[in-house]
């Protein structure tokens, strides 16, 4: 019997091992020689990962894949997607399965201490809400003393949760569901009375609802929920790259380069700032050891960061999200790039 | 004296005989089989060793201690959010138990059920048997637990529903049990002043019943008359018992589940997806256990079934005294491994978000910290655990039944 168990762990550290190699040289390399970056996203949050009729990924975090690789490869195609349920993404990425992370993930402190993972910046400000059925007649989430309430296993909002009703002094039960689309079958099915995630989720999915003047969410924000894109631990280089390309998106917006007047801009503008970003004047790609048009490529293909916005989540689609926090910095907005200088 | 000299000198060992000495060269493959066993072990833990290094993540078992954060639906201990980790895994473990113990009752009643019915000369029961084992256990498991939560909380009733004047839906057994799309609510034993002497009354009527069954069985073997004994152990079962409770004037009361807010509150309350996951574990394992049931009848010869009827044994006398207790010898092996089966296939749990082992030590835990490698050896170890208990405790059950050889 003793040796079946020690067989066991062996296997077990052969499985770990095998990981663990997975990861030796620079990511970068990595990247350019498969010719693809490999995207860790969410299976299907309508608005920021989400197959669309042709099975294709689109969407506000699949945007900034699309962005990395067009930084990297010259060609915002080149992506290989991996659908990543909430507790699978961490070991995902650890493990070398994908190179980086564009799936609503909150930056906390033990995540980003503890786990290993490198944030590398924040593209999206969200907090946690709640949404009812109509019917239900609740209009603040201080009414929620015994609901059963959906939620999704190993994120964030299963902690917020879990403290929000220990600090009002308020029980609930918990429904715990592996995936976002699990959570709104359930919810729908009235297997709950109340879902809680993102409120920018929330959003989503009540707009893929059959009818969602049925559901109201309600007006509490329990929670700071900064979503962004990250990377694995040890390779400063590959964070750099990932945290400028969303930098380049953001600056762009700034300074009012779109994917439509940037191939009209790169011949050469007055603002110095500009003329660096497209690689006019200086050497940032290089430094990175991307080509000069690294972000040029970005704002021509996927476009700035209020073109992605407003495409995918902004007012004008079902999702219909206000910019509201993700507002630039210079309109009353968190949204702020450091300079490109 | 002189037989000493005939034995041939010894020519003393060289290294060749490890090859083409068949007295030797056995061990030698063994020998370098082992050590490259070993080292191939060694490579791999020193790579593991190496490369968690290098992330910077030792191996560490001091997140136990810390705070879970998290709550969990059904808990079997005291436990909430501020507990920690070491026990959101007991109560996974527990909940994984009770989901296993109850699938392998389960599915034994309804695997030798099916089991018996497919050899059953009607044809029609004996088709319908066929499609139960061939469909069921042709489709793998996790679906029929997926498919059975569905229709669980598709077609059941919401709470709201048993709402209003005219509900949709109402409650059953004279209001004391709800089915919702949420669970089934059943009401709750409330121990009052001297329960205890009806507990204590309920264990002397089983211990009753156990010394009377011997008792009959000795006499039976004794006189060949054969009593009611179904009748009179259900008599003892129920009558003592009763009478105690009228006497002391019914201390036991129910707590029936009522609506109230949003949800039927009081009672006890089995979640959907505990109950998804039994029906669908056992109903599977059903299916199996059919078909080892259905080998071991076939395993006695005819001749025996023969023999019985020659005697002038009824049928059913022939099944319950000569085959059934010769054909568990050749049963309970291949059903320990399905017990087994069904325990390590609860782990599946999580599809339905039932908070088992795996969802709590393996699946939020894991992910709040991060420690995927020590908490998967913690499974594993917990697992292989459990699995040895019961192994072994049905092997003790195999000795008891087999042939005694006198």
């Amino acid at each position: 019997m003793k040796k079946s168990v020690f067989l066991g762990a062996l296997t077990m550290a052969g499985l770990a091992a095998g990981a663990a190699m997975a990861q030796d040289s620079s990511t970068l390399a990595a990247v350019q020689e498969r010719g693809a970056l490999k995207c860790g996203v969410n299976p299907g949050t309508p608005g920021f990962a989400a197959p669309d009729a042709n099975g294709k990924y689109i969407g506000f975090d699949v945007d900034l894949c699309r962005a990395v690789a067009a930084a990297v490869l010259g060609d915002a195609e080149k992506v290989e997607y991996t659908p990543l349920t909430s507790a699978v993404r961490f070991t995902a990425l650890a493990s070398g399965e994908v190179d980086m992370l564009a799936r609503n993930t909150t930056w906390t402190f033990s995540r980003d201490v503890d786990l290993k993972n490198t944030f590398v910046g924040v593209n999206y400000y969200d907090g946690q809400g709640f949404m009812v059925p109509k019917a239900l007649g609740v209009s603040s989430a201080k009414e929620l003393a015994g609901a059963t309430v959906c939620i999704e296993t190993g994120t964030t909002t299963e902690l917020n949760l879990a403290d929000y009703f220990r600090v009002n002094n308020m029980d609930y039960e918990p429904v715990p569901v592996e995936s976002f689309t699990e959570a709104q079958t359930q919810f729908l099915a009235g297997a709950c009375d109340v879902y809680t995630t993102d409120a920018s989720a929330l959003a989503a999915s009540r707009a893929s609802f059959e009818t969602p003047e049925a559901y109201v969410v309600l007006p509490e924000i329990i929670s700071k929920e900064p979503l962004g894109p990250l990377v694995r631990h040890g390779d400063d280089n590959w964070g750099d790259i990932v945290r400028w390309t969303l930098n380049a998106m953001i600056t762009a917006e700034e300074f009012g380069v779109t994917s439509a007047n940037a191939p009209e801009l790169v011949k050469g503008t007055e603002n110095p700032e500009i003329n660096r970003l497209l690689g006019v004047e200086g050497e940032l790609g290089a430094m990175l050891g991307l080509d000069n048009a690294w972000a040029y490529n970005v704002i021509t293909q996927v476009g700035n960061y209020g073109e992605s916005f407003e495409k995918n989540i902004g007012e004008n689609t079902p999702v219909g999200l206000a910019r509201g926090l993700n507002a630039l910095w210079t309109e009353g907005g968190l949204i702020y790039s450091p300079p490109f200088r | 004296m002189t037989t000493l000299t005939d034995i041939p000198q010894s020519q003393g060992f060289r290294l060749s005989q490890l090859i083409y000495d068949t007295r030797y060269r056995s061990i030698t493959i063994q020998v370098i089989v082992f050590i490259a066993f070993m080292l191939v072990g060694w490579i791999l833990v020193r790579n593991v060793t190496i490369n968690l290094a290098n992330l910077g993540k030792e191996i560490d078992f001091t997140f136990l201690r810390n705070p879970s954060n998290y709550d969990i639906q059904q808990t079997l201990i005291e436990y909430d959010s501020t507990s920690s980790n070491f026990r959101a895994a007991m109560v996974g473990l527990l909940n994984t138990l009770l989901v296993a113990f109850l699938g392998c009752i389960l599915a034994t009643l309804v695997g030798v059920t099916a089991g018996v019915l497919r050899l059953s000369k009607n044809w029609l029961v004996a088709k319908i048997m066929t499609v139960y084992v061939e469909t069921f256990r042709n489709i793998p498991v996790v679906i029929w637990i997926i498919a059975t939560m569905a229709v669980l909380s598709e077609t059941l009733p919401q709470p709201s529903a048993f709402r209003g004047e005219t509900p949709s839906a109402s409650m059953w057994l004279w209001d004391t049990v709800a089915v919702t799309n949420r669970g089934t609510y059943i009401p709750m034993p409330v121990w009052g002043a001297g329960s205890v002497f009806v507990i204590v009354t309920f264990l002397l009527s089983l211990l009753a019943i156990w010394s009377f069954g011997k008792w009959a069985q000795r006499r039976f073997e004794a006189t060949g008359q054969i009593l009611p004994t179904a009748w009179i152990k259900l008599a003892i079962f129920i009558a003592p018992t009763l009478l105690v409770y009228m006497a002391l004037g019914a201390p036991i009361t129910f707590d029936s589940p009522a609506l109230k807010g949003f949800n039927f509150q009081g009672g006890i309350q089995l979640s959907n997806s505990m109950i998804a996951l039994w029906l669908a574990l056992s109903i599977y394992t059903g299916a199996f256990i059919a078909e080892i049931v259905r080998a071991g009848i076939l395993a006695v010869s005819k001749g025996q079934t023969e023999a019985a009827f020659a005697l002038g044994l009824r049928p059913s006398r022939t099944m319950n005294l000569v085959i059934l207790p010769q054909a568990l010898r050749v049963i309970i092996p291949p059903l320990i491994s399905q017990f087994l089966n069904l325990t390590k296939n609860s782990s599946l749990a999580l599809a339905v978000g039932y908070q088992d082992l795996r969802a709590t030590l393996g699946g939020t835990t894991m992910n709040n910290t991060g420690r995927e490698l020590e908490c998967m050896l913690l499974m594993m170890l917990i697992y292989l655990i459990v699995s040895l208990i019961i192994s072994s405790g049905m092997n003790v059950y195999n000795k008891s039944m087999k042939l005694k050889e006198r």
